[in-house]
């Protein structure tokens, strides 16, 4: 999906100056806002988001157990159907699984994991590749060489692959002071880097557009250094694909994080992620007892379904071609 | 692009899983929930494992169905005194690569099974001095006596003397190792069934032996065993016919397979005894918060531990009714006095009371070591202590690991590296002293290197090392009885363990195979037929 993307800031008119840059910023903040009140689909996708990040924030007030806690499971609420059905309980409206863990309140939770560990990814990989992109863009030479090959190498492995393998060399290599926070800690690091890539290309293709234009020969002739030309006035430029990036890569960490975690590699059974729901249930899928499987999977779904949509529309606001 | 290459990749994996369903009638194919990592019979004393190597490997004695020692490779034997056996070998038999087996390969085996990395350490005496008299007669001079010699042979595989020698594998590879040696990824022993290729993880081709010595009582000519670690995935071959025999079946499909046209489940009470165990040897546990001293050395915590599983609650929940909580450390079958024991009752308040006056009011955090694809629900009993702990304020990390990872951890070759942990245990010799030595003895014995091999807690009494001794050349039946009885109250008394249950085993059998099953749950294939 994302290969499809083409960065479109190059096409922008040039910009001088922080002044004119935050008027124009401002329209552009405006255009978006009315392309996002003339799509449906954009407002429902965006309300699902909403929906799910509240859902997560809020999952202690809302979950009537703490999932996290092995204190608070029991044994004896293991299995119970949801609600609706003939041997449903209160107060598991979705029913439990093998440990007596309320579902709904292990899908809030698990959203809260399944978000922390896509958010972080995302801006772990946005911040690695715009810093990579800027200075391989900006300095160019052997250094802009050195880290586009890089790039090229990493673009031929799917970055699930990568996940895992940086996974896999983490874990072996803490050995066994692998607790809950350390398997997220390594589950971003994983995804992180394993997603720079993007957008490092693409700012880097920003910043070569940019850097030949006059208000950073100006910033240079004024003696500006390197790092104050990058930061303040050539990457408020390039932000505009970063955005769009972001916004489907975070769709795309959720799922590589919902895989590791499918795979056995991600969260561990004690802190379930969604990922690591939908694995759990899997052993019980033909086994009768389809709701541990059923409802993890479609929140993931409808998650992952909705990021892709607002992705996608707000690609194509962005996109002045389209406009 | 992701999104591209995970669906390739998906195709890919497809393509391979649909072109490895081959139609012959001849050939069987075999699941398990674990995988068969080495080929190298003296890396893990596994019985799913052990039960793999006895396709390819013999014994000079094994075990008929019903668990009797019986000669293999040795023909017969006789004590010539009670310190001195005589072993009389089978004659021509071949190893697979057309070897003449004999003598030296026997004294080879001997050697090789006793050297360090060797998991089977136990099952052949230390003191046992293996002498060749001649090409075909193998004598086995004892420093004292021991009527139950043999008892651990049948797992005791015979090699190649020159094989390894020629191969660099004269010594065991460790279950720790992190390379394979040739050893583990080639085989050339004297059973039924050669390897015709072995990835490991991913399928094992074995094929019929022509020249074996017995005659055959399966009509097999090939056996494909592929690994299926997810239960729901294992189930759903057996149903599509993509496997003839899965192990175990998970027990929340036993119904559901029960009702199929085209399998069954075979079950049965297993030998297995499930248990936890705590590290009782270092002055400071290795995963835990508790520093400068070890919790689990005051006996107050482990009956507190013992106290806090609810083992009803296992059994009904998590087990669905198929196990047998038991208060020994060995299965009911196997000890006759076994129904004088009883089950200190539940009590999570009482715990909580005993780790008050221990020191930790408010509990301590511990890492808990278990396999998550080695016995029946084994992640799922674990979870379950842990929410038990969790009550009364002990806060375990759990650390569930594919069953490769947790051996090479927990068990000797890896140094015990544990501080709680979940474990099974059968009895090889199917009697007490086995249990008494292995897992209830205390390790670093001067005398006896083996004692407490498995004993990963470290757990030592030499009260009951002394009784141990004792049954071990006791011949009364009565009296060694009270003895092991004695010995078992020792081990009960200091709480050295928690035992658990035995579990049922689960066999999902396809209705074209007829198969039988052994109490000691290894799914031995030679005596499998298959309707064509």
């Amino acid at each position: 999906m994302t290969d499809a993307f083409v960065p479109n800031a190059v096409d922008k008119e040039p910009l001088a100056g922080s002044w004119s840059d935050r008027v124009s910023a401002r329209v552009a903040a405006n255009d978006v806002f009315y392309a996002f009140r003339t799509s449906p689909l954009a407002i429902v996708a965006a309300a699902v988001v909403l929906t799910f990040f509240l859902l997560a924030l809020f999952a202690s007030q809302l979950a009537v157990q703490n999932p996290f806690d092995p204190a608070q499971l029991e044994l004896i609420n293991s299995r119970i159907a949801p609600l609706w059905t003939a041997d449903g309980q209160r107060p598991f409206l979705l029913g439990t699984d093998e440990q007596g863990r309320d579902l709904l309140s292990a899908i809030l939770y698990g959203l809260r994991v399944s978000l922390l560990v896509g958010v972080l990814g995302v801006g772990f990989a946005a911040t690695l590749g715009i810093v990579l992109g800027l200075i391989a863009g900006y300095v160019g030479g052997w250094i802009d060489s050195l880290i586009m090959r890089i790039a090229d190498v990493q673009l031929t492995f799917p970055a699930i692959l990568i996940a895992l393998l940086i996974d896999g060399v983490v874990k072996s290599a803490l050995g066994n002071k692998l607790d809950e926070r350390t398997m997220l800690a390594v589950l971003v690091f994983a995804i992180g880097l394993s997603f720079w890539v993007q957008y490092a290309r693409t700012v880097r293709g920003s910043v070569m557009v940019e850097k030949t234009k006059d208000y950073v020969a100006a910033a240079q002739l004024i003696g500006l250094p390197a790092h104050k030309i990058m930061l303040r006035h050539v990457l408020p430029n390039a932000m505009g694909p970063v955005l769009v990036i972001a916004t489907i890569n975070l769709a795309l960490a959720i799922i590589t994080e919902a895989t590791l975690s499918f795979l056995g590699s991600g969260m561990p059974d004690t802190m379930p992620s969604l990922g690591t729901l939908i694995r759990i249930g899997n052993n019980y899928l033909f086994s009768g007892e389809w709701w541990v499987v059923a409802f993890p999977g479609f929140a993931l779904a409808a998650l992952i379904l909705s990021i892709n949509l607002l992705g996608d529309w707000l690609r194509d606001a962005l996109n002045p071609r389209l406009r | 692009m992701t999104i591209r290459a995970t669906s390739l990749v998906v195709t890919a994996a497809c393509l391979i899983a649909c072109a490895t369903v081959p139609a012959s009638a001849q050939t069987l194919r075999y699941a398990n929930q674990g995988n068969l990592t080495s080929l190298d019979p003296y890396t893990l004393k596994e019985t799913t494992t052990i039960a793999h190597h006895a396709h390819i490997y013999e014994g000079l004695v094994t075990r008929d169905k019903e668990l009797k020692i019986v000669p293999a490779l040795a023909e017969s034997w006789e004590t010539l005194d009670p310190k001195h056996w005589r072993f009389h070998l089978r004659k021509n038999v071949k190893f697979h690569n057309g070897a003449p087996f004999t003598a030296d390969d026997v004294v080879f085996s001997a050697e090789r099974v006793r050297t360090k990395g060797s998991n089977f350490l136990s099952n052949v005496p230390a003191d046992a001095k293996f002498v060749k008299v001649d090409d075909n007669t193998v004598d086995v001079m004892l420093d004292s006596p021991n009527p139950i010699l043999t008892s651990q042979w049948d797992s005791w595989y015979i090699m190649n003397k020159k094989w390894c020698e020629d191969n660099d594998s004269v010594a065991p590879t460790p279950a720790s190792a992190t390379s394979p040696s040739y050893a583990s990824l080639h085989e050339n022993g004297t059973g039924p069934f050669m390897i015709e290729s072995h990835q490991p993880g991913v399928k094992t081709v074995f094929k019929v032996n022509p020249d074996w010595w017995r005659k055959p009582e399966h009509n097999l000519k090939e056996i494909v065993f592929t690994p299926i670690s997810s239960a729901a995935t294992r189930v759903a071959a057996l149903l599509s016919g993509e496997v003839d025999v899965i192990e175990p079946v998970p027990i929340q499909d036993i119904q559901r397979v029960n009702a199929s046209d085209s399998a069954t489940v075979m079950t049965g009470p297993e030998l297995r005894t499930i248990f936890l165990g705590m590290d009782q040897s270092r002055d400071e546990l290795l995963f835990s918060n508790v520093k400068g001293k070890n919790p689990f050395k005051d006996i107050r915590v482990r009956e507190a531990f013992y106290k806090a599983v609810d083992i009803e609650l296992i059994r009904t929940r998590v087990m669905r009714g198929l196990s047998t909580p038991s208060a020994l450390m060995i299965a009911p079958q196997l000890f006759t006095l076994s129904k004088e024991f009883t089950r200190p009752k539940t009590d999570p308040e009482g715990a909580k009371k005993l780790l008050a006056e221990a020191g930790y009011p408010d509990g301590f955090e511990v890492t808990m070591d278990c396999p998550n694809d080695r016995y029946v629900n084994d992640a799922a009993i674990c979870q379950a202590v842990v929410g038990m702990l969790a009550r009364i304020g002990v806060k375990v990390d759990l650390l569930a690991q594919p069953k490769a990872l947790y051996f090479g951890k927990v068990l000797q070759p890896g140094g015990y590296k544990t501080s709680f942990f979940l474990l099974g245990w059968t009895p090889a010799s199917s009697d007490s002293h086995n249990v008494l030595h292995d897992i209830m003895g205390c390790r670093d014995d001067a005398k006896d290197a083996t004692r407490g091999e498995a004993n990963l807690g470290g757990y030592c009494n030499k009260e009951l090392d002394a009784l141990a001794d004792k049954v071990l050349i006791e011949t009364d039946s009565a009296k060694r009885d009270q003895m092991i009885k004695q010995a078992f109250e020792i081990g009960i008394k200091d709480y050295s363990y928690i035992p658990l249950h035995q579990q049922a085993l689960a066999w999902g059998v396809s209705k074209k195979v007829k198969l039988t099953q052994r109490a000691d749950n290894q799914v031995l294939l030679y005596w499998a037929t298959l309707q064509p």
